[in-house]
């Protein structure tokens, strides 16, 4: 069958193997009024070289503290942060002010915020400006390097307005060209599209995923929404509760058996049609997608199979085809069917029997 | 009283009077903004949080405040005599007129620059900006509309106080009124440096509140927002 058509995945040609952010078992708890909230409990990120990684949870799930912990504007309250190779838990000293070694390392990440954080009495080119004054440049050297980062951006001609003047997307471009003016490795990007609407956000989060092509720029992003994940990421992690529960890139994650990030990405709807059948998931992606799968069961088998719900997409950059099907007879009558099409390379889910099926978090 | 009589003492309040204000607001301002931005910072959660300093600052400014100026001016007679070598005259009114605005603008400028979005503190901390940075390029600029509001009362709370300074002999608008006008029965001396107090404080205000809308303007506020505030009025 020809569900999903056999086109290669596109090449993530700026991921190397390398780990640019990396934090080690990461805690921040806060302590208020003799309560203390437990915001990241053990948390352990990998961050590939020139790939977009989303952390996606609900909100008090811990991703803002996260990523505040990766540039230190928090600190947090035991564990490392890596980013670039360096060690800034390390840099950080032990007071709270951020001492010299840790600010320079800040200029090197870029960050964009959900409320853009952009200075009210500042132009946009002087908003742009704003990082080079603080790494010491040229009056010159500024305003050349900011007008090509609003050219960059298709700001160009908004080099004189101020941010009152703008639209929310039109902000955040700035706020994006604002963070790259330090020529960073890493952008972190803190719900940069929430306070967008929808058709904004699929701009804004084009230019995320250009930026990252064209600069090999490593994003890392906070988010609540899955649709981000979904358009943008070659990676993803899941939070709750201060821990991640799930991690890893987009095809990984949707050939976990399980796996609750590769449901929510590509959700499939439809209910058993009565008590002896059984429902199962069916994943294609990449070579598998090209191989008649359906037919070739139900020949050899004899069986007929009704399709309950089918979808092709694109997540993270990959073709992927999902299908719920439904099969005569209880699960245990189907485990040889079952067991064929596993053999077909294909990844199946049978809801309801997860716990038939090891779940190993991919990493 | 024949106003070419009046005249040459009206001049002369006049300029005592602005001569006292203007040295004063200078003090008040040199002194007074880095206290309020002082208070800011060293608030709990502030970048130099201090509770202790905190404390001591906002008791100072306090106690100041609490003072009416008149009985500032008496009790601060010797530390006037230290720094300017007199008790009496326009120098003399300077020191107990700044000393009094010092607090008084402090407390202004504390709660203009805790009206700036935290968030922009935090963008400018990741760019690896000092909290020397965050002070230059976001609390002063970003609250700079207020602030020239809050010189604007200070300059208009010290025309005040200056009307006391005539009691150390240092002249003004309001030591004629009231040598003059009450003491001497010269209704018409009164009403007309009232007249003219009334114009000086109006355009101070009209200045002042010029200056700050015409900063804030090209910020936030330029198109829909007096509409809103229509509605909401009307609702």
């Amino acid at each position: 069958m020809h569900l999903c058509p056999g086109t290669p995945t596109p090449a993530h040609s700026t991921v190397t193997e390398t780990h640019v952010i990396t934090t080690t078992d990461l805690t921040k708890v806060y302590r208020s009024r003799g309560r203390e909230v437990t915001a990241l409990d053990g948390v352990d990120l990998h961050v590939r070289e020139g790939e977009v990684y989303g952390v996606i949870g609900q909100s008090g799930a811990g991703k803002s503290s996260l990523i505040r912990c990766v540039n230190l504007l928090e600190r947090p309250t035991s564990g490392t942060v890596t980013v670039a190779g360096q060690d800034l838990t390390a840099l950080a000293g032990r007071g709270s002010r951020a001492g010299r070694e840790l600010r320079q390392a800040r200029s090197r990440i870029g960050m964009v915020f959900q409320h853009f954080n952009l200075l009210s009495s500042r132009t946009v080119q002087d908003n742009v400006e704003l990082p080079l004054e603080i790494l010491g440049k040229s009056g010159g050297e500024r305003s050349r390097k900011a007008l090509e980062l609003l050219d960059l951006v298709g700001l160009a001609d908004k080099a004189g307005a101020y941010p009152a003047q703008l639209s929310g997307g039109q902000k955040q471009r700035v706020g994006i060209a604002r963070a790259l003016a330090g020529d960073p490795k890493v952008l972190l990007s803190d719900e940069a599209t929430s306070a967008l609407d929808p058709e904004t956000t699929r701009s804004i989060l084009a230019l995320l995923r250009d930026l990252n092509r064209q600069l090999g720029l490593t994003v890392l992003l906070i988010t609540h929404e899955m649709d981000v994940v979904k358009s943008v990421c070659d990676s993803a992690a899941l939070m709750e509760n201060g821990r991640i529960v799930e991690s890893g890139t987009v095809s990984e994650l949707l050939a976990t058996p399980g796996s609750e990030l590769a449901a929510a990405l590509f959700p499939l709807d439809g209910e058993a049609s009565g008590e002896d059948r059984t429902v199962v998931d069916v994943t294609f992606q990449g070579e598998s997608a090209t191989q008649p799968v359906i037919s070739q069961l139900a020949r050899t088998y004899n069986i007929d199979i009704s399709i309950l719900g089918a979808a092709i997409d694109t997540v993270g950059g990959l073709q992927v085809g999902r299908m719920r099907i439904e099969l005569p007879g209880r699960y245990e009558d189907n485990v040889v069917p079952i067991g064929f099409l596993r053999e077909k390379g294909l990844q199946i889910d049978v809801p309801g029997h997860e716990s038939v099926l090891v779940k190993e978090g991919a990493q | 009283m024949t106003w070419s009589e009046m005249q040459p003492l009206l001049e002369q309040a006049c300029w005592d009077t602005l001569y006292m204000v203007g040295w004063s607001t200078l003090i008040a301002v040199v002194g007074g903004l880095p206290l309020g931005i002082l208070l800011v910072l060293t608030d709990r959660g502030g970048l130099l949080q201090n509770v202790v300093a905190n404390k001591v600052i906002g008791q100072i400014v306090n106690i100041a405040r609490s003072l009416p100026f008149i009985i500032l001016m008496v009790a601060l007679m010797t530390f006037t005599r230290w720094i300017t070598g007199t008790t009496i005259g326009r120098e003399a009114a300077i020191v107990p007129l700044a000393v009094g605005a010092i607090p008084f603008f402090a407390r202004l400028v504390e709660t203009a620059v805790r009206e700036v979005d935290h968030g922009l503190v935090e963008a400018v901390q990741a760019m690896g900006g000092n909290t020397w940075t965050v002070v230059r390029k976001v609390l002063v600029p970003e609250s700079l509309p207020s602030l020239i509001s809050s010189t604007t009362t200070t300059v208009v709370a010290l025309i005040g106080y200056s009307a006391m300074a005539g009691t150390v002999g240092a002249g003004g608008l309001g030591d004629i009124a009231i040598r003059y006008g009450y003491q001497r029965f010269e209704t018409q001396m009164m009403w007309i440096t009232v007249a003219i107090l009334a114009v000086v404080i109006s355009v101070i205000q009209f200045a002042g509140d010029y200056a700050a809308r015409s900063l804030h303007r090209r910020g936030a506020h330029s198109g829909p927002a007096p509409k809103l505030r229509l509605l909401k009025a009307a609702s």
